[in-house]
């Protein structure tokens, strides 16, 4: 082989940064979700844009319009009316805001939660991790639906309530997922050696702890936040989420059971938006955990 | 093996004690449960009288541990909506959803169980990419959905099955589908992840140099070892099913625990729910207690840790 055959350095040598964007890049899973999750965020950012009308305002002369492939449908109601005459298409977009918001709320308070404890457990070992583990095994076994449904019945229904009841319920994944990533870290050198130099016990878990295990934690953060969704979806269609008339997709689903049978898109378009929202969260966080795990490498 | 056994015994009774004090409190989230059972705009001397009866006025702790003794005897409390002994209405209730619950899980691990294992066989397939898919969906799909759906194809477009109630065998095939569909991915996933495992270890190269036939090798060696943790998910999803029903049978309207969990929710009848919360829990947790004794009696390398 040549001499001049050795490519240059830069080409030979990727940072780890850019070598995990190629491999991201190249993961299907992950373009493909991350198209999704941004075209809905998008469109849910844009909603007072994009939606030509009020998703509040009713028109009873205009009830249960069909969408625009049907033959009785028009372009001024691009998805048609619900039940009540409201445009579904600034509903849709306004839900996704709701949705994502639900997501998000939700990820923020369980994610602090779940984070502080399994990180805790995983460092300190011993008692805390006895107490840490005990709690994981109460949190499973509290039946969450049945749970969150009796919270909203009697404290009522609202978007901050929903995102509190579904924040305090749903850290256990982050808790089981922070303590064995911080478990397999702690027994590593560079702990041992920032040990040995005497760093504070806050300055290891912030720098030498926490780079370490934020992979598995923006794992864990995406299918929480579709988690998340699904069950803010079941609550409010249950009636006991977010209230009307605000428009959730797991509350329009419900309203539109009652048309189900002349009517099936009203299920079917805010059905299809969930599944793909959900989907797209779970392929986004499938890619990540396979692209950033050191057997996919 | 005892050792372990008590160990876990003590900690599955921790647990269900802490999870009794939190439904437990959940009656005072509200505030005073006396004005929510007398309602709204009760004479002061009704809200007393009410305290009085359900003994709202003793202390708390004694509260707490009249309703906990009582609920360890069978005795859960008295259904203010419905008026009778949350007991006998729980045990009027709780058939149907244990039936249905039994059925999902069977249904979930006949298919994925299969599945799973072809999938591991034959990696990048079509075959495992069809499981990969099913998988994906039923884990982004929510069951209130799915259900709604198929009642528009199998009830109202193609007649073949009832919409609602729980008359005929018929009426349940729909329920069982939608809660199996929810059981399947973690099963499928588990059996398609062990088995692969398995069949990269030693002793199926052993079993397979010696000339053992494929079949013989693959569930008599592989499958084996490889089912012991999808045993204990079965069991564990057993126990999820249960939160599953309530949105299951509210929308088939099958009168069992589920439905009356929504029902007594949206009737504000707390000691109904709580009881619910409770057993709820408590099936979990025996569940899960039962499923660690099965791990550990047939893998001895669990009873140490």
């Amino acid at each position: 082989m040549a001499v001049t055959d050795i490519p240059s350095r830069q080409d030979a040598d990727p940072t780890p940064g850019q070598i995990l964007v190629r491999r991201a890049l190249g993961h299907r899973g992950i373009t493909i979700g991350a198209t999704l999750v941004l075209a809905i965020t998008v469109l849910a950012v844009l909603a007072p844009v994009l939606a030509a009308h009020d998703p509040y305002q009713q028109d009873l002369f205009n009830r249960l319009q069909p969408p625009v492939w049907h033959a009785q449908g028009d372009w001024g109601h691009l998805l048609g009316t619900d039940h009540l005459g409201r445009d579904y298409f600034a509903r849709m977009l306004y839900g996704a805001q709701i949705s994502l918001m639900i997501g998000f709320g939700t990820v923020l308070i369980a994610g602090a939660i779940g984070t502080v404890l399994g990180v805790a457990a995983g460092y300190f070992g011993g008692r805390v991790d006895m107490v840490v583990t005990f709690l994981i095994s109460v949190r499973l076994s509290t039946p969450i639906v049945l749970v969150s449904l009796a919270v909203v019945a009697i404290v009522g229904g609202s978007l901050q309530v929903v995102v509190i009841v579904l924040g305090l319920l749903l850290w256990d994944r982050f808790a089981v997922v922070m303590r064995s990533s911080t478990m397999q870290v702690r027994g590593l050198d560079y702990v041992t050696a920032a040990q040995a130099v005497g760093c504070s016990t806050t300055r290891i878990l912030v720098t030498e702890i926490m780079p370490n295990v934020v992979n598995n934690l923006i794992v864990v953060t995406t299918l929480e936040v579709a988690h998340a969704i699904l069950l803010e979806a079941v609550l409010s269609f249950l009636g006991l989420g977010v209230q009307p008339p605000t428009p959730s997709w797991g509350l329009m689903i419900s309203e539109g059971r009652e048309s189900l049978l002349f009517d099936p898109w009203l299920i079917t378009i805010p059905g299809v938006a969930l599944v793909t929202l959900v989907l797209a969260i779970n392929l986004l966080g499938d890619g990540i955990r396979d692209v950033t795990s050191p057997e996919g490498r | 093996m005892l050792i372990y056994s008590f160990k876990r015994f003590g900690l599955a009774l921790l647990v269900a004690l802490v999870v009794s004090v939190l439904s437990f409190l959940l009656l005072f989230l509200s505030g005073d449960p006396a004005v929510a059972i007398a309602g709204e705009d009760a004479s002061e001397q009704d809200i007393q009288a009410v305290r009085e009866f359900y003994g709202f006025d003793r202390p708390f702790l004694v509260q707490y541990v009249d309703w906990l003794s009582g609920f360890i005897s069978g005795d859960f409390g008295y259904s203010y909506y419905f008026n009778i002994p949350v007991a006998d209405l729980i045990l009027d209730r709780i058939g149907v959803t244990l039936q249905l619950g039994l059925a999902a899980v069977i249904l979930a691990t006949v298919v994925a169980v299969p599945l799973g294992v072809a999938a591991a066989i034959r990696p990048n397939t079509l075959i495992d990419r069809f499981a990969l898919f099913l998988s994906v969906f039923g884990q982004a799909m929510p069951s209130f959905w799915f259900a709604l759906v198929l009642i528009v194809v199998f009830s109202v477009n193609l007649r073949w099955l009832p919409t609602s109630g729980a008359e005929t065998w018929q009426h349940f095939i729909l329920p069982t589908v939608v809660i199996a569909y929810f059981a399947m991915p973690a099963i499928m996933r588990l059996t398609r992840g062990g088995m692969m495992e398995v069949l990269s270890a030693d002793y199926i190269r052993t079993a397979r140099a010696k000339g053992l036939q494929p079949s013989r090798v693959l569930f008599k060696h592989a499958l084996r070892n490889a089912i012991i943790p999808v045993v204990s998910l079965a069991a564990v999803q057993f126990g999820f099913m249960l939160s599953g029903s309530i949105v299951v049978e509210t929308i088939f309207a099958i009168n069992g625990a589920g439905h009356l969990a929504w029902e007594s929710i949206n009737r504000n009848d707390l000691a109904t729910v709580q009881a619910l919360i409770l057993l709820f829990a408590m099936i979990y947790v025996v569940i899960n207690f039962l499923a660690d004794l099965f791990n550990a009696w047939l893998d001895p390398r669990v009873r140490v840790a």
